[in-house]
């Protein structure tokens, strides 16, 4: 016999009203927390009579930018500079964290290797470059470029048209002709090209059992199609080398100390991060997958790519998003070393305009987003590499 | 778990409810709460108007100093000659001996002072916040931080310019010789935006490298990073002296930027600018005055009314201030007149060696003039 259940249950008792009773309570005090921060600085700002607003990004910075993506002078404004600052941020971290991705799979891989020395120079290279801070590492390879290199003037010249100075590395770059840019374009449309052939030889080979040498194909695709519009263009070969004149090299591409004792700290930094993620990647797939996959037939190669892989990046996807986003939020430590990265524009801009709640806030802004990005993209790679239960 | 949370604050909300509307056969026991609760009201009233004090509400600076004993003064930190601590962790400099000139104006000794080590970038925001009381870090007066920035400037206390420090092995005469230079520069100071507008305005290019530390920066011109350093003409005097090999390294003639270098403090504070401003014109007005830390007991009998006056035999400068009448005395006494804080921080006979130049007294062809003390 079942007792009835109680015709009126007390709202406090109610699960459902209560979660969103505390649901209520906890938004209003996080309003009212906001609204007493934003309430507080603006009268503390107009007590003080400091001028606010977003109006500054439209005067003229009148500070010059050591490198940048796009034409900048001091004469453009601190809307432009802030963008320049922007993209140099976004060049570092793009740059490394493709390698740091690279490298740290390579070590990570080296570390399980069942070669002794190479299993133990990996994990002596994870514990070393883990656990010395960031900033010091930065340091350390500024300093080496610096000290170690010499002047433009008597620049390490290895190879033709190649000058390694404390100046940063300067070598020769094509001439600016029209064809480059049909190249580039040709590189896009061979990607396009090769991403439907993969998925027709993958549902052909899935129909009739027979395989397509795709790797061979795409190589051929990506390398051959801009060769073939080079060719095509008339084959230009002048280069723009670099001259030393006066202070420094004229002309050719640079690559400053500043840039890369950044890049190679954080690259070397979170490598070793990354390679204990893959480690415990591979290390999480059960080594009876391995052997089933042996003996069903299967190249090296194929139980790598279909078996260990795909199981193993479901384990790998999600730290190493968090090591992309740290490397991205790490790149703002090239204040220190003179890298001019966001931060250190804005930090300029706030300096000469004064307007520093505006300033952080773009910071604050522009980081968010940036590690927004990554988490919406590496969250679908992860969904789309996620075991489809059946 | 949750459940008694929940108990815990409906209960204790019952209890203010059943204390608030409590029968009319207590209302002599709440009477007396009530007093209890008004006495505790005034105390804790009295708790806030002291935790106000220390966080330096805007136009009480000169009273949070005198509650809290002592002066919080920005300085650089690692500037040679204007603010840095010498060996034995003692601060020293121009800038320091301003602010102690304040601290001995204010509570008659000199060295009641803490001293907050400050970069280009955060010595502003440290002012605005009431983080420091004053600034004395060889700051230039521009326009746009007077208004912008809310602060105020009271007298300079260092006439400057911008120059270029080279090493000699280049060969160079002259700046205008500097197209396509690396140039070692300071970020967030006027000096950035004066050498961008010398390079523009000479039609020449450059490559900034922006380091932010000021001795990691001179780490990076002495390794050969930058082909020059650029700053305030003191500074480089100041960052040669510490070079490796200082005869390796020469300013160039060019002096491309007028820095009047002063203390800031927030804008709308008038007393506490008054007592700043009048610090720094002591010193000056000492000097014209021919009145230095050891001759000023002597004057304290002269006859000069000008000196009665300033050394507060002749009262009434210490009140219209708020301060002791015998406050310049102590700057004097305990600092020195400006010739000797100069002489004493920069001037020939330091590693710096730097004439006296503009910041002579206008009757030796500077710009270092007080008006009367009376």
């Amino acid at each position: 016999m079942g007792t009835p259940p109680p015709a009126t249950v007390p709202f406090y008792n109610d699960p459902k009203k209560r979660s969103i009773l505390f649901q209520l309570l906890t938004l209003l005090m996080v309003g009212l927390l906001a609204f007493y921060l934003i309430s507080n600085t603006l009268a503390n700002v107009e007590k003080q009579s400091i001028a606010t607003g977003f109006g500054f990004l439209e005067k003229e910075a009148a500070f010059e930018i050591g490198e940048s993506a796009l034409s900048y002078s001091a004469a453009d404004t601190y809307g432009r500079a802030l963008v320049v600052g922007f993209l140099n941020t976004l060049i570092v971290s793009l740059v490394g964290i493709i390698i740091t991705v690279i490298l740290g799979t390579l070590i990570g891989i080296a570390r399980l290797s069942s070669n002794w020395l190479v299993s133990k120079l990996a994990a002596a290279y994870i514990e070393v470059f883990q656990d010395i801070p960031v900033l010091l590492q930065l340091f350390f390879w500024y300093a080496f470029f610096y000290n170690v290199l010499p002047s433009p003037r008597q620049a390490i010249h290895p190879i033709m048209g190649v000058f390694l100075s404390n100046r940063g590395l300067v070598f020769a770059v094509p001439e600016t002709h029209p064809v480059y840019k049909y190249m580039g374009i040709s590189v896009i449309v061979a990607c396009v090209v090769v991403y439907f052939l993969r998925r027709w030889a993958r549902q052909r080979q899935a129909r009739t059992g027979q395989p397509f040498p795709i790797f061979r194909a795409s190589l051929a695709l990506v390398v051959g199609l801009p060769l073939a519009t080079w060719a095509a263009g008339g084959a230009p070969t002048a280069m723009n080398v670099p001259v030393l004149k006066g202070f420094n090299f004229i002309g050719g591409a640079n690559i400053s100390p500043e840039f890369t004792a950044l890049l190679l700290g954080l690259i070397f930094y979170t490598a070793a991060f990354v390679a204990e993620v893959v480690r415990a990647g591979i290390q999480s797939v059960s080594k009876g997958q391995t052997e089933a996959a042996k003996s069903l037939g299967l190249r090296p190669s194929q139980v790598l790519n279909l078996v260990i892989l795909p199981q193993a990046l479901r384990v790998i996807i999600p730290p190493m998003t968090s090591q992309m986003l740290n490397l991205t939020k790490n790149s703002s430590l090239a204040v220190a070393i003179g890298y001019p990265d966001f931060v250190s524009v804005a930090g300029t801009t706030i300096n000469q305009t004064g307007q520093a709640i505006e300033g952080v806030a773009l910071m604050m802004i522009v980081y968010l987003t940036l590690s927004l990005l990554t988490s919406a993209f590496m969250n679908w790679y992860n969904k789309k590499m996620a075991l489809v239960e059946r | 778990m949750k459940n008694l949370r929940f108990f815990v604050v409906l209960s204790l909300v019952c209890f203010v409810c059943f204390m608030a509307c409590g029968d009319s056969g207590k209302v002599s026991e709440m009477e007396k709460k009530a007093a209890d609760a008004e006495s505790k009201v005034s105390e804790l009233e009295k708790k806030v108007a002291e935790l106000e004090k220390a966080a330096a509400p805007i136009g009480k600076t000169l009273e949070n100093v005198l509650a809290k004993g002592y002066i919080q003064a920005g300085v650089n930190g690692d500037l040679f000659g204007f603010g840095k601590p010498d060996e034995k962790g003692v601060w020293q400099g121009l800038d320091v001996d301003t602010a102690r000139a304040i601290a001995a104006a204010v509570f008659g000794d000199a060295e009641k002072v803490k001293y907050t080590p400050l970069t280009a970038k955060t010595r502003f925001t440290a002012l605005q916040s009431g983080e420091i009381d004053v600034l004395t870090r060889n700051c230039t007066v521009t326009l746009s931080r007077d208004t912008d920035l809310g602060l105020d400037f009271a007298q300079v206390n260092y006439y400057d310019g911008q120059g270029f420090l080279v090493p000699k092995k280049l060969g160079l005469k002259s700046a205008k010789e500097l197209d396509g230079a690396s140039v070692c520069v300071l970020p967030g100071t006027t000096t950035e935006l004066n050498l961008a507008d010398y390079f523009r305005a000479n039609g020449m290019k450059m490559n900034p490298v922006v380091i932010e530390n000021t001795a990691e920066l001179a780490k990076t011109f002495f390794a050969g990073r930058c082909d020059c350093l650029t700053s305030d003409a003191s500074q480089l005097a100041g960052t040669r002296a510490v070079a490796p090999n200082p005869q390796d390294y020469i300013i160039l003639p060019e002096i491309i930027s007028k820095e009047p270098l002063a203390p800031a403090v927030r804008h709308g504070d008038n007393q506490w600018k008054d007592i700043v401003n009048w610090s720094v014109l002591a010193m000056i007005e000492a000097e014209e005055l021919g009145i230095t830390s050891e001759n000023v007991d002597d004057m304290l009998k002269s006859e000069d009314p000008k000196i009665m006056r300033f050394l507060g035999v002749t009262e009434g400068n210490g009140k219209a201030l708020g301060l002791d009448e015998k406050w310049a005395y102590n700057i004097v006494k305990q600092v020195g007149n400006y010739g000797e804080v100069f002489e004493r921080n920069v001037g020939v006979n330091t590693p710096l060696g730097i004439e006296r130049g503009l910041n002579a007294l206008w009757t030796k062809g500077g710009l270092m003039y007080s008006p009367d003390f009376k």
